[in-house]
């Protein structure tokens, strides 16, 4: 411990001496969601797109067909709102929590 | 033929089986750093204390020209024998052999000598490395995993149940090994998935090697699924053995008693604590400077090392011990601790070993990640499992001991049988700092020099409760005891609760926040 930067974890204001682990140093830093950005859920391909750039649709609507583990996801408007960016293409395969579209809300 | 010939004949039947796979798949093994299964487990058993069973059943494979096909003991080795003079039971998978593949047979002789375990009541040790279920015998081999996870469960908290992963052992088969108590890894050789690296490239184009995604330090250090951690197949045996002594045969036994020996001197208790109580030090020390021989057989060392979990033996007895680390995180609880902690709990309490716990923690760990990974339900198994468990339950405060992590480490309110404290111990709701910014929230904002008065309130209420003696006053604690009387005080406890019988109100089963 001793020829290593010294580490430090605060409790209830208390400053302790200790050192982290490969997990806590890995740990995930919590981020404000974003409504506006359709992300994938699950990894897959895209089946298809349904809509287009600018296009106006209501919450509930099928925006794309997005495959994975075998079937056939579809995937919805979350609330009445507007294509703003399409980012991916039919056949693509995509990762998990990739931005597939980019939407804003219409009132 | 004659008695003989008949003999000579069997030898040689014998002979034939002992070779598995044959040379070849022999020489694969032994190149990638493997022993065959029979050597694995002429390593763990006393010396000619091994009998092997059903050597000669045959596969039950039909489709595919599977009938044409001979697999020598269909893959797989079963039979008894002695560890220091214990009786085990053992299988280990044959990866010569049709690559360790599980098929009806077997499985079979898997769930036979695992009946046999049961109904012996001794211990059961699994030797996995088999590249899965055998895909020819189709649904068969499903029906073979189920019941042997069937088994595990049925067995669970009557006989110890080891599993030592020493090749291949993905999708299904996992999970026999994760129904186990102990779980053993070698470094390079075991890998454990549920999904292996192939897929994952296909179906989330993410690249990852067999030994990033599952191997035997990502299990001892991140998942958690493993609990001893070697860096070569001699050094998991050397480590199997050992657990052994520590364990009884089965829920109605104690472990094995051993001659009392008294810790080595040169570690001198009081000389390992820091005063300052935001200043680490290794727990471990502690525990080495209490126990017998000063040994200490740690289980998880590398998994939430922010808390201590393992066996030693006190007056040649074994104890489980349960210890907050300040070294790691400050030795805060959190999700995976609580976890690790509440398993081992259970563990001894199933098996008849007191626990001791030492105390020196300041609370839980503060963060999104850990409230939204659970922190409440897993934090809630430490409550649960110090609460439910019967056997003789002592516990050392040796500084921090604040609000909720308090209450969990074996207070009295869970039913300690004994609490004792240093007289470095400071039990409160939070510690100083913390609780001054509050109670003195008004005083520190309207005063001329706001972090004088801090400083100075915070003096004061240290002072006042960072001590074991508002605590004493009410009865939680039993004794404040001075550093150096640890382990005499700890064997007068443990001897006082030999006997120890607690009723609890008739149940099936509790429901444990899992």
């Amino acid at each position: 411990m001793a020829d290593q930067e010294k580490q430090y974890i605060i409790v209830h204001s208390a400053k302790y001496e200790t050192t982290y682990t490969k997990k806590y140093l890995n740990r995930k830093v919590w981020e404000e969601p974003n409504f506006n950005l359709i992300k994938s859920y699950i990894p897959g391909t895209i089946i298809d797109v349904l809509v287009k750039e600018g296009q106006v649709l209501n919450g509930g609507e099928s925006i794309i067909v997005l495959e994975a583990m075998k079937m056939y996801n579809d995937v919805q408007m979350p609330f009445k709102g507007k294509i703003l960016k399409i980012h991916i293409e039919k056949g693509q395969k995509i990762p998990k929590n990739f931005v597939m579209i980019e939407i804003e809300p219409v009132v | 033929m004659s008695l003989k010939r008949s003999i000579l004949d069997l030898r040689k039947r014998k002979d034939e089986v002992r070779l598995g796979g044959g040379e070849e798949a022999i020489e694969k093994q032994a190149a990638m750093g493997k022993l065959t299964a029979r050597e694995r487990i002429l390593a763990i058993v006393d010396e000619g204390s091994f009998h092997e069973y059903d050597m000669f059943v045959e596969h039950a494979g039909t489709d595919f020209d599977m009938g044409n096909k001979v697999l020598a003991g269909d893959g797989v080795v079963i039979g008894t024998g002695t560890i220091y003079g214990s009786p085990v039971c053992l299988f280990a998978q044959d990866f010569t052999v049709a690559g360790g593949s599980l098929g009806l047979s077997h499985a079979r002789k898997i769930t036979k000598i695992m009946d046999h375990a049961l109904k012996m009541r001794v211990p059961l040790i699994g030797i996995n490395d088999s590249g899965g279920a055998r895909i020819q015998e189709g649904v068969n081999s499903l029906a073979g995993y189920g019941e042997i996870f069937f088994r595990n469960t049925l067995s669970s908290g009557v006989i110890p149940q080891i599993s030592v992963i020493l090749g291949p052992c993905a999708g299904g088969a996992v999970y026999s090994p994760a129904l186990t108590d102990f779980v053993f890894v070698v470094e390079n050789i075991s890998k454990m998935f549920i999904t292996g690296p192939a897929v994952i490239k296909s179906v989330l184009g993410e690249d990852i090697s067999m030994e990033a995604l599952g191997g035997a330090r990502v299990h001892a250090e991140i998942t958690g699924n493993a609990h001893f951690y070697a860096l070569s197949e001699k050094e998991c045996f050397e480590q199997i053995k050992t657990l052994i002594t520590y364990i009884p045969w089965n829920n109605t036994q104690k472990a094995k008693s051993f001659p009392p020996q008294e810790p080595k001197t040169k570690l001198k208790i009081e000389n390992i604590v820091p005063s300052d109580a935001r200043l680490p030090y290794d727990i471990r020390d502690i525990i080495k400077s209490i126990t017998d021989s000063s040994e200490f057989f740690e289980i998880m060392e590398l998994f939430a090392a922010n808390i201590v979990i393992g066996f030693g033996r006190m007056n040649g007895e074994t104890v489980g011990f349960v210890a907050n680390q300040p070294m790691v995180l400050a030795g805060v609880l959190d999700c995976d601790s609580s976890d690790k902690a509440a398993r081992f709990i259970r563990y001894c309490n199933a098996f008849n070993i007191p626990i001791i716990t030492l105390e020196d923690m300041p609370g839980y760990l503060p963060g999104v990640d850990q409230e939204h990974a659970g922190v409440i339900r897993h934090g809630a198994k430490i409550l649960y499992s110090y609460s439910e468990a019967t056997v003789p339950k002592i516990t050392v405060i040796i500084r921090k001991a604040y609000g909720g992590g308090y209450i969990a480490m074996n207070s009295r309110h869970l039913r300690a049988d004994f609490v004792f404290a240093w007289p470095t111990a400071e039990i409160a709701v939070m510690g100083p700092e913390g609780a001054a910014n509050i109670v003195f929230r008004k005083e520190i904002a309207e005063a001329a020099n706001p972090e004088a008065m801090r400083q100075q309130k915070i003096q004061e209420y240290k002072d006042k409760f960072a001590n074991p003696y508002v605590a004493a006053s009410k009865g939680y604690i039993d004794e404040v005891i001075e550093p150096q009387e640890t382990r005499k005080i700890l064997l007068h406890a443990l001897q006082i609760s030999t006997h120890k019988d607690v009723p609890a109100p008739a149940k099936k089963h509790g429901l444990p926040p899992f």
